[in-house]
């Protein structure tokens, strides 16, 4: 029964944190439905409403309301349950500090009803695939940032969770260690574990997941793979003028030009969508020129998330 | 259901092997304060002639102490092993915020943690008492012995667990920026009009004090103790002391496993 449902189902989910007088809404009716299998990546700025989603899909935040489902399971209803099939990092340095790096997952795998010998059996895979079998008598205490984050992820894996919840995994950890971070991700969806992820990272998300919803102010922007959500913008580049003095007047001009899709304004920066990226800069730059606007600065560049989320929130995109 | 029981033990399983790993720091900390107290009142006193009276009766001081102290490394263990590190948990360390996913409903990761306490309570009782029993000045030797096997043991166990309900009532209450606070507003309190160093009956000279001290959970547990290790002392009577630990017992796991839910899940 279990196996035919989604392993992650939400149905107009909703929380709204505070008291009478003060209440933030933090989720707003958020529907989703992830299949097995899938890299799904919930991307927004700081505050979108991403880790309160993890939250309640994890039983440690109650919805205000809507449902939400975990391999068909009311998260509500069922929490022990739902904690069973689910394995989860959070944002920040959870593991067990009394515990040395081997007992960290040996005795994740007993919490979870995994057998003696089999915990120990996967503690050692797991720190042999993660590459800490070295450090396994290590007192948690010690490790770095890093490998901390290594270790919780081979944590959360230790009784083969459905589904694997990942939140901000990668925020305040150096480029080089995200980048092995981002391998041995990749690694387990190869191997068909169902993912759900929370990055404030464009190129994390672009990197990682086979679909995307983008949040904000705790609503779903858009939702579809990092390829179909720049194709919404129906531009093959995206050309940013920065000038020096009121743009108002280039506006107008830009979208006159053969070959713009759009034009949109954001302070003293031009932002111009177009469908093909010979001859439109220049035309762009000669026509500020001729009203004699200096360009500051002047790029052209594919679209990316970035220019996704600049395009649905028309605001700047704040990692 | 035989799965929740199953998390519910490798938990307790856990907190064994952190208490094995641990031990030395359990010892000092649970001998260092009835040792040092036994040594001074029951060694150091009344070999410089300072007296300590147990008063009528010719009941030797230290005869009042054994109880009193067992008490005491009682109620400090349950709060020392469930407040302080529940305290941390919820500041510092997130710890708890992986604990409470383990696949069992999160009032039982609290029950589980009163648990653990209150087997550290009883392993602290059962280190203080040859300490408090064989410390002493000759001639100054407590007057003790297990009088009432089936009084004693429900007393001793509902003293544990009153005490480890406790620490995870406070450790869910605190406002971990006035964790030092602490000691001196309960801790101290608790302990000095806990009725350790006197019997409760003693008190009718201040009645005042008689009635307020009742609300201290310490002086039923020293009360419990006096009753089944020192008979010949004056003592509440059994069905008071007995209702005020099984039911304290009950009621406050059951307020804290409220406040601890409360506290985890948002």
């Amino acid at each position: 029964m279990a196996s035919a449902a989604s392993p992650i189902r939400t149905e107009a989910l909703r929380k709204v944190y505070g008291s009478r007088n003060e209440t933030v809404v933090a989720v707003d009716g958020l529907d989703l439905e992830i299949r097995s299998g899938e890299f799904f990546g919930l991307l927004g700025p700081n505050g979108a409403g991403k880790s309160t989603t993890i939250g309640m899909l994890t039983t440690t935040v109650s919805p205000t309301g809507g449902r939400a489902f975990i391999a068909g399971m009311d998260v509500r209803a069922h929490p022990a349950a739902v904690k069973r099939r689910i394995g989860v990092v959070s944002q920040s340095n959870t593991l067990d500090r009394s515990l040395t790096v081997w007992e960290n997952l040996y005795y994740h795998g007993r919490f979870f009803g995994v057998s003696r010998k089999r915990s120990r059996t996967r503690a050692d895979e797991l720190l042999e695939q993660f590459q800490l079998s070295e450090r396994a008598s290590a007192m948690v205490f010690h490790l770095s940032g890093g490998l901390a984050q290594r270790l919780m992820i081979a944590r959360a894996l230790v009784h083969e969770p459905e589904v694997l919840f990942l939140d901000e995994p990668t925020s305040g950890i150096d480029p080089q260690t995200r980048i092995n971070l981002w391998g041995i991700l990749t690694d387990l969806h190869r191997a068909g574990q169902t993912t759900l992820l929370t990055t404030h990272y464009m190129e994390e998300a672009d990197t990682l997941c086979e679909r995307i919803a983008i949040l904000d102010d705790g609503k779903v922007l858009a939702l579809g793979s990092p390829q179909e959500l720049k194709q919404t913008l129906g531009a093959d580049t995206v050309i940013g003028l920065t000038i020096d003095g009121d743009p108002s007047a280039l506006v107008a001009e830009a979208e006159a030009i053969d070959g713009v899709r759009a034009v949109e304004r954001d302070g003293q920066i031009v932002r111009v969508f177009a469908t093909r990226s010979e001859g439109v800069l220049s035309k762009l730059v000669v026509a500020a020129t001729g009203m004699g606007l200096h360009v500051a600065d002047a790029s052209s560049h594919p679209p990316s998330l970035e220019t996704v989320f600049l395009s649905l929130t028309g605001r700047e995109y704040r990692e | 259901m035989k799965a929740q029981a199953e998390t519910f033990l490798a938990l307790l399983a856990r907190d064994v092997r952190v208490l094995r790993r641990q031990l030395g720091q359990f010892l000092i900390r649970t001998i260092m304060q009835p040792l040092l107290f036994v040594f001074v009142f029951a060694y150091v006193f009344p070999k410089i002639g300072q007296g300590f009276q147990g008063g009528s009766g010719g009941v030797s001081f230290t005869t009042v102490l054994v109880p009193g102290l067992i008490a005491v490394a009682i109620n400090f263990q349950g709060i020392q092993a469930v407040a302080l590190p529940l305290v941390q948990e919820f500041s510092f360390s997130k710890e708890i915020e992986d604990r409470v996913l383990a696949p069992i409903p999160v009032w039982m990761v609290g029950l589980e943690k009163i648990a653990a306490g209150a087997v550290q309570s009883l392993l602290a009782a059962g280190v203080v008492f040859p300490i408090v029993f064989l410390v002493h000045a000759p001639g100054a030797a407590p007057s003790v012995h297990i009088h009432d096997v089936p009084l004693f043991i429900p007393a001793l166990l509902f003293a544990c667990l009153l005490a480890a309900a406790l620490g995870l009532f406070i450790g869910t209450v605190i406002d971990p920026r006035k964790i030092t606070l602490l000691f001196a507003v309960v801790v101290i309190p608790l302990t000095f009009l806990g009725c350790i160093y006197y019997p409760w009956a003693r008190l009718t000279p201040i009645p005042w004090l008689k009635y307020f001290v009742l609300i201290n959970p310490l002086v039923y547990m020293s009360e419990g103790l006096r009753a089944s290790l020192t008979p010949e002392l004056p003592h509440m009577p059994v069905w008071a002391f007995m209702l005020a630990l099984v039911g304290g017992s009950i009621g406050l796991t059951f307020v804290s496993l409220r406040t601890f839910t409360r506290r985890v899940v948002t």
